[in-house]
């Protein structure tokens, strides 16, 4: 039985540091600045200290969720469903060409 | 003290399914940019991914196949990179929990130098899961600008992720090769290489032989068996004469240049693999029950390597020929319908086969679907061969017209008169003519002249039209020469 490895650790929960913070933001391409890095760690940190309350919990013998809702995946039949909106979809995109959507190239 | 390599392969194969993994959207191949972009493959807001069953059966199709734990329950995360050939910020895959778990597939390794020989062995599959494919960017479309198709963004991938298992480039591409054809065979793939349909990344690192596993660089995206072997090449000698020159190999994404024949590191990012996976939200747990298992077992095929096995079992063929002809389901299917004309000549099956057929089929640039011969006509011919009407070089001449203009053996042997002559009488009268004409080189014969039995067989075939069943003949020869 493989059992689900939570994303979080403990050690992550006990302390959040500005780095940590900026990291995350830097992952996220955020840009902010240090008063909203510090309000962001402490909103951070409090989140942190739930799920610490959480993980104090005892969960012997419940097995592991990965939704919030305990239902299984429906299932489609592979059927194709979509026609071609392209004309649509482009109208709203900021530059296209030739079919392309395109953006400032990426090097890389 | 010799170095040993370390080989572990990624493989993204995409499934061929109609529609894309998670929405409605076709997954034809070559069509306009973006005409199989929905909403979904475009990330809009609001849209909601919908898991496709034909893509979930092709997984459990080759967890069955390859005899891997098939996980009852498994879960979708998110992958988060941002790049324009991916909208949504993320990809849909799987980590903790994947579809397919442990399991293995037996190869035949055929050595890539001289004369070694093949040899079976068996790659530990560690895990296989579902993922969606990314768009495709076009560089320099406008004037610094990226372009991006977005057809191929949520195509069904499985990722098949082997064990470090193979020890040199040889085993890698068979492994490679194995796969390639079990994918087909299962009909879960197409395998078109050169579409980007079964994509390879080669984990290898070399260590002193019983030493810790050294550090791995991994090549990416290799689309051909050619440029397998020597990126592997390569990348090898390149790791061995870093270390023996006291250098130190860093974890790094590299690329084969096939212009070159040269491995180089892509730059790259600090934090690139960070990718911060998390359930996704949007995907509930994917359930495959007993029975759909059992459901989508009834639809397998007989596996290439199980027929292997009963090939060189039940039918006495080497573990070559058993391997060469289930190099493809076509071959099989091929062979085991010539087979049904001639059940006790399975060798002779395989020799045709592989010897006149495949030979005409590389002159002519064709594969075994599109042989002008079905395995019906050759066939056609075989029985014919076994049944003493044809000879061995009769049997080509039948072959090369058919081959040419159709049609069916038996017509064919009546309309050029190439019903081999088994009637001893016959014979006998053939024989008795060629040395009553040559009764001086008969006398030469008797006297120990033995080199003489050739010009006789030659002058009787010749008699005889070159109908004459070879082996009746010697032995007619052999009786009234000796007289």
């Amino acid at each position: 039985m493989i059992t689900y490895r939570p994303y979080l650790n403990k050690e992550f929960a006990m302390s959040l540091s500005t780095q940590d913070v900026e990291k995350v933001a830097r992952l996220a391409r955020l840009a902010m600045t240090s008063t909203e890095i510090e309000t962001a760690r402490a909103q951070l940190s409090g989140i942190f200290g739930l799920i610490a309350e959480m993980q104090a919990v005892d969960t012997t013998g419940v097995a592991p969720m990965s939704h919030s809702q305990d239902l299984a995946q429906r299932l489609r039949s592979d059927v194709v469903s979509e026609s071609n909106q392209r004309e649509a979809f482009q109208a709203i995109a900021p530059q296209v060409e030739n079919g392309l959507y395109l953006v400032p190239q990426v090097i890389e | 003290m010799t170095w040993e390599i370390v080989i572990g392969l990624e493989v993204h194969t995409q499934l061929s399914t109609n529609t894309k993994i998670f929405s409605g959207a076709s997954t034809a191949f070559g069509s306009e940019p973006n005409t199989q972009a929905d909403a979904v493959s475009l990330a809009l807001p609001g849209v909601f991914p919908v898991l496709n069953k034909g893509a979930v059966e092709r997984a459990i199709k080759f967890g069955l196949a390859t005899g891997s734990y098939i996980a009852p329950h498994s879960v979708f995360a998110r992958k988060n990179y941002f790049y324009p050939d991916l909208p949504k910020g993320y990809q849909i895959s799987q980590m903790d929990l994947p579809v397919v778990g442990q399991g293995a597939l037996t190869i035949l390794v055929e050595p890539l130098s001289g004369n070694a020989k093949p040899y079976e062995k068996t790659v530990r599959i560690t895990r296989a899961h579902l993922e969606e494919d990314a768009g495709k960017s076009v560089h320099g479309a406008a004037q610094g600008m990226t372009g991006v198709d977005l057809n191929r963004a949520g195509t069904p991938l499985l990722e098949i992720v082997s064990e470090p298992d193979m020890c040199s480039a040889a085993e890698a591409v068979s492994y490679a090769k194995a796969l390639h054809t079990l994918v087909r065979w299962i009909g879960i793939c197409d395998g078109n290489m050169q579409e980007g349909s079964f994509r390879c990344d080669v984990n290898v690192s070399v260590r002193k032989s019983g030493a810790p596993l050294g550090t791995r660089r991994e090549i990416k995206n290799l689309n051909s068996f050619k440029f397998m072997q020597q990126a592997i090449d390569y990348e090898v000698q390149w790791q061995i004469d870093t270390l023996e020159s006291g250098g130190k190999i860093q974890q790094a994404t590299i690329l084969f240049n096939p212009d070159t024949g040269e491995t180089r590191a892509m730059r790259s990012k600090e934090d690139a693999h960070d990718y911060r996976y998390f359930p996704d939200p949007d995907l509930l747990p994917l359930e495959i029950s007993p029975e759909w298992i059992e459901q989508v077992r009834a639809t397998l095929p007989e596996l290439p390597h199980t027929k292997q096995v009963r090939y060189v079992n039940e039918l006495g063929l080497s573990a070559y020929d058993a391997s060469m002809l289930t190099s493809s389901r076509e071959m099989a299917d091929f062979f085991e319908t010539v087979l049904s004309a001639v059940p006790n000549d399975a060798k002779m099956c395989a020799n045709w086969i592989m010897g006149e057929v495949n030979a005409q089929l590389n002159r002519d640039g064709l594969d075994m679907s599109q042989s002008p011969i079905t395995a019906q006509q050759l066939g056609g011919i075989l029985k014919r061969i076994a049944d003493d009407t044809l000879s061995n070089s009769g049997a080509k001449d039948v072959f090369r017209t058919m081959w040419a203009e159709g049609g069916d053996a038996d017509a064919i042997i009546e309309a050029k008169g190439l019903k081999q002559v088994s009637d001893s009488g016959a014979i006998e009268a053939i024989v008795d003519g060629v040395m009553a004409a040559n009764a001086e080189k008969v006398a030469e014969y008797r006297s120990g002249k033995d080199k003489l039995f050739g010009f006789f067989v030659g002058a009787a075939m010749k008699a005889s039209q070159g109908k004459a069943n070879p082996a009746q003949l010697n032995e007619v020869l052999k009786q009234k020469l000796a007289g």
